[in-house]
């Protein structure tokens, strides 16, 4: 910038800069803040080495929201440019491949991907009645396995530059002739490390759900929202093996001269995107189905009602699971294989539209002559149905070979998958979010301020992301950093007005959260259960003690805590208590975060004795965890009993508040019995 | 079938069960061996055609992986329906991923004419 | 009814071990569902392999490079291993002395061992005749495939010696029980997905 000052680079390098200083400002006020109020110890052994599942999930959700931050202001940048691209713009072609590709890789695997990870983290294993995953300290793990990726991603803006090649890094532009700087190996080992950590997410979520259920719950009682957890773990444990194996391919061929991708000596870069799609297709499930659960949970506790149609949704969550591992080829019907193959996979792409569509009626019946509260994640759960039909028939257009062969490349398909991914994974991570924090700090958030946001995010996704289908039908190339068609001007203004809108609403809502931490004490909902809720999980304090459970419930059907609510057995002491057994802190999950930075950041950099220690301290780490006994330490009956007894007279001294009080300071956390045939 | 009747197990058939399992390893091993040795003895000496060999040897493979879970891995109906169900279920989405692959990318190459063989 | 209940797929530990058969139920399925998370993995890069068998560029193939002896060598090498494993299995299950478990568990070793040693020899001599990975994608292919599973093996053998030396440590106790467990299923897996390797890479390359 400095060698040639012209205006443009001029404008680069300050963003670059800003960016860079963004980070380095982050970091040392983080560091700066924890050293002022002494929270180093705190944060050691009360977060980062805890392997309890709720503080795992609460942490997942904060790299979410930092990462989402970035990926947002990168997306508000790309429109900007594109707004002002008739003929020019203010970035250069290389830092608008940079905004793009950062955007996608972290909005996927460091924004949405830790979102889901952490809400199922913290909600699952209570609304199946356990006292925590299958494997806590691999959870711990796993968590730091992602951090390690969501800190390559960070550093790269101080250090070096990101990739250009977009989200998926298709080769050969990715490799080492065309791309020889640092930017694909730190998609590469981000990308490693992130679904390294996510496969043993999955392994761990699955065998909680097949092995960890309280007596009686059977599979069919279990809440949907733990049901499209255990689908979406499915789908990690098998979809994650090829995108693995295609980044390591790439890799080989980047560091060792293999041949795998390249255009030369029998390499076929074809079959990176037959890999990377094969992983890129259930993953797109992987993100939906959790939202779905959510979805489900928030219309069923605010319409008051039993969930429609249950098994059927059930059956269409499991459909849509196996489903998704046959359509990966609509990712490149143009590649030039047979009219076949384009055929075959473009009915499977549309057959999978039905199970979706089974759920919006399910949903819709679910509200039906339901006690409908326009709650924020109601709000949400609206405007995601509204939306995310559009998407889907979008969606259904472009299962179509033909008419994807005449907006293929366009910006229809960031229309299309903007329309799904936002409406669809952002909204129902974010109602999840309204909804279980009260579960997971004790307060409620500020509803006004909540209300705002999601007036924001819904409109401001309708003004960015609308335009993109006609500019799109109108021709407009995706990624794209300028163009020449003044025509597509307007449009592009509209969208950028949008990212604007939704820049506001991420700002309502970290302001929302600042509003409701200092108006803590009037929105307190210790006694557990501020929305009337159904499953488990709102059968505890909030927060809940760091067992769960004082006592295993004993499950008598589906919906299990509004039965024992209608029941009257909700809230009862039980006749003894019993020590309990919870994993001890352990550092595992720091240490690879730590050794898995360092990995990554020595390969990207070519530091070989750097990659050589790290590999050699994971060996051992491994190996001394081998011989780790005494892993676990006792809660004894006596503290749970006394806790346990806090929290139900807590309970019996809370006035119980009716459902059109539930957003005011008198919601305590005790809902109102709801009179006889009230509600069906 | 309780726990409880298997607890009391008396040490006699504790002896019986082991030589049952002793029995099923050597099986195991047996088979193996047999349907190792063959499709190597075949693709060393025998003048098959090059496809019907291929066909022996997928076959041979196939029966010797479900031996080896049989006797190895000890695999059998008699699971709880979970694990089977898991077994069953990855093999099935092994089977679309590699077949599909197979299928994508020989039809490509059939159609782009692949610099492979440059 | 003595027919004994299988709380998981694989060896059962039985009703003597009490406690630690109990602890087994969980551990063990997490360990399978990972093993068929890794079975999808081996399977993208045997589809790799298949997809990319013409891709020789003009380099050696198969019939250049394969040596069918040093294949066999290798496959009964690793078929006696699992069966020695599978005695180590039934001595720890019917509680024979540690002597005789940590002898097949050496044994199994020593196999494992040498059939690395043999496939490191096969390497060798492929690299002799010209065939490195960056000659062609069809050499690249099979770098990735068959060292993928010796990759394996070598972390197979690791946790053997450190599971020999947790029982130097604790004996038998609930935590080294199931590491064998888990490594047994994991060293059964490894043979068959050699299956796989001898029939697709070797055998189908040399017909």
């Amino acid at each position: 910038m400095l060698q040639h000052p012209t205006e443009a680079n001029i404008v680069n390098g300050c963003i670059a800069t800003a960016a860079a200083s963004m980070v380095m400002i982050g970091a040392i006020v983080t560091v700066a803040l924890l050293t002022k109020y002494r929270l180093w110890s705190v944060l050691w052994s009360d977060w980062v080495t805890s392997p309890d599942h709720k503080k795992i999930g609460i942490m997942y959700v904060v790299i979410a929201f930092v990462m989402l931050v970035r990926a947002l202001i990168e997306a508000v940048l790309m429109r900007g440019q594109q707004a002002f691209g008739l003929g020019g713009g203010f970035l250069s072609p290389d830092h608008f491949a940079q905004l793009f590709s950062t955007h996608g890789t972290i909005m996927i695997f460091f924004m949405a991907m830790p979102f889901l990870t952490g809400v199922i983290n913290y909600v699952m294993p209570m609304q199946i009645g356990a006292r925590d995953v299958s494997f806590p300290v691999l959870n711990s793990i796993s968590l730091g396995l992602t951090a390690a990726g969501a800190a390559l991603v960070m550093i790269s803006l101080v250090i070096g530059k990101f990739s250009t090649g977009g989200w998926f890094g298709y080769p050969p532009y990715t490799e080492a002739n065309f791309s020889p700087g640092v930017g694909p190996d730190y998609w590469i080992w981000a990308l490693s490390l992130a679904s390294l950590g996510s496969t043993f997410t999955g392994i761990n979520f699955a065998v909680t759900i097949y092995k960890e259920r309280a007596p009686g719950m059977k599979m069919m009682r279990m809440p949907l929202f733990t049901w499209t957890a255990l689908c979406t773990s499915i789908l990690m444990i098998f979809a994650m093996p090829p995108l693995t194996v295609a980044t390591a391919q790439l890799a080989l061929d980047r560091y060792l001269g293999f041949h795998y991708f390249t255009n030369a000596l029998g390499g076929n870069m074809m079959h990176f995107a037959n890999l990377f799609w094969l992983f890129g297709h259930p993953e797109v499930y992987i993100l939906i189905l959790p939202a779905f659960g959510v979805y489900s949970e928030v219309i069923s506790t605010f319409s008051s009602k039993v969930l429609y149609g249950y098994r059927s949704l059930v059956m269409a969550t499991m459909a849509i699971a196996v489903l998704s591992f046959t359509v990966w080829l609509h990712h490149f019907f143009t590649m030039g294989q047979g009219a076949d193959i384009n055929a075959v996979f473009g009915i499977a792409s549309m057959l999978i539209g039905i199970p979706t569509g089974v759920k919006v009626y399910n949903w819709m019946l679910t509200m039906f002559r339901g006690r409908v509260r326009f709650t924020v994640p109601m709000i949400y759960s609206i405007g995601f149905i509204l939306l995310f039909v559009l998407g889907g028939i979008s969606g259904i257009l472009l299962a179509s070979p033909t008419i994807d062969y005449q907006v293929h490349n366009t910006v229809f398909l960031v229309a299309h998958f903007h329309n799904v991914a936002v409406p669809g994974v952002l909204f129902g991570m974010i109602a999840g979010y309204h909804f279980w924090f009260p579960k997971a700090f004790g307060f409620r958030l500020n509803e006004r301020w909540g209300v705002f946001s999601a007036l924001c995010w819904i409109f401001g996704f309708m003004l960015a992301f609308f335009p993109l289908y006609a500019l799109g039908i109108m021709g407009l190339p995706r990624r794209t950093v300028a163009y020449t068609e003044p025509s597509y001007v307007p449009f592009e203004w509209v969208a950028f007005l949008g990212a604007l809108l939704i820049l506001a609403a991420l700002a309502l809502l970290l302001w929302q959260l600042w509003v409701s931490i200092k108006h803590r004490d009037e929105n307190r909902v210790f006694a557990g259960d501020p929305w009337d809720g159904r499953s488990l999980e709102w059968s505890m304090s909030a927060p809940p003690p760091k067992y769960n459970f004082a006592l295993i419930p004993a499950v008598k059907g589906r919906d299990a805590f509004a039965l024992a609510k209608e029941e009257g057995t909700a809230f009862q002491p039980p006749d003894a208590y019993a020590d309990i057994e919870l994993p001890k802190n352990s550092a595992m999950g720091p240490v690879i975060a730590a050794i898995g930075f360092a990995l990554g950041f020595g390969l990207v950099w070519h530091i070989w004795w750097l990659v050589i220690l790290a590999v050699l301290a994971a060996i051992a780490t491994m190996i001394i965890r081998g011989f780790a006994r005494d892993t676990t330490c006792i809660v004894t009956a006596h503290e749970v009993r006394q806790e346990h007894r806090r929290w139900l007279n807590a309970v019996a001294m809370a006035t119980a508040v009716s459902r059109s009080k539930e957003r005011e300071p008198a919601n305590a956390g005790l809902a109102e019995r709801e009179p006889q045939g009230a509600v069906s | 079938m309780s726990e409880r009747i298997v607890d009391n197990q008396a040490p006699a058939e504790w002896k019986q069960q082991e030589r049952r399992e002793f029995r099923s390893y050597v099986w195991g091993i047996g088979l193996a061996l047999l349907l190792t040795v063959a499709p190597f003895a075949l693709v060393h000496w025998a003048a098959i055609p090059r496809f019907s060999l291929l066909i022996v040897i997928g076959v041979f493979a196939v029966v010797q992986m479900l031996v080896h879970f049989r006797f190895f891995l000890h695999i059998g109906f008699i699971q709880k329906r979970e694990d089977l169900q898991l077994i069953l279920f990855s093999a099935l989405l092994l089977t679309i991923m590699v077949a599909g692959t197979v299928w994508i990318m020989a039809s490509l190459a059939a159609r782009m004419v692949m610099p492979d063989r440059l | 009814m003595s027919q004994e209940v299988m709380k998981h797929p694989g060896l059962n530990l039985g009703p003597a071990h009490g406690k630690d058969n109990e602890a087994a139920e969980t551990v063990m399925f997490g360990f399978w569902v990972f093993m068929m998370s890794d079975a999808i993995l081996f399977g993208m890069v045997f589809a790799t392999y298949v997809t990319s068998i013409h891709a020789t560029a003009g380099g050696p193939g198969p019939h250049d490079l394969y040596d069918i002896k040093s294949a066999f060598i290798e496959t009964m090498l690793l078929l006696t291993s699992s069966f020695a494993f599978g005695m180590a299995s039934l001595a720890l299950k019917y509680k024979h002395s540690k002597t005789r478990l940590i002898g097949w568990l050496a044994v199994t070793l020593v196999l494992g061992v040498s059939f690395l040693g043999f496939e490191l020899h096969d390497f060798i001599a492929m690299f002799a005749k010209g065939g490195v990975p960056s000659r062609s994608g069809f050499l690249s292919a099979f770098f990735g495939l068959v060292p993928l599973h010796g990759l394996h093996v070598t972390a197979a053998c690791i946790w053997l010696v450190c599971l020999v030396g947790q029982i130097a440590r604790y004996g038998l106790d609930t935590e080294t029980k199931l590491g064998i467990m888990r490594l047994a299923l994991f060293w059964h897996f490894l043979d068959i997905v050699w299956i796989a390797i001898f029939s697709v890479v070797y055998l189908a390359g040399l017909t």
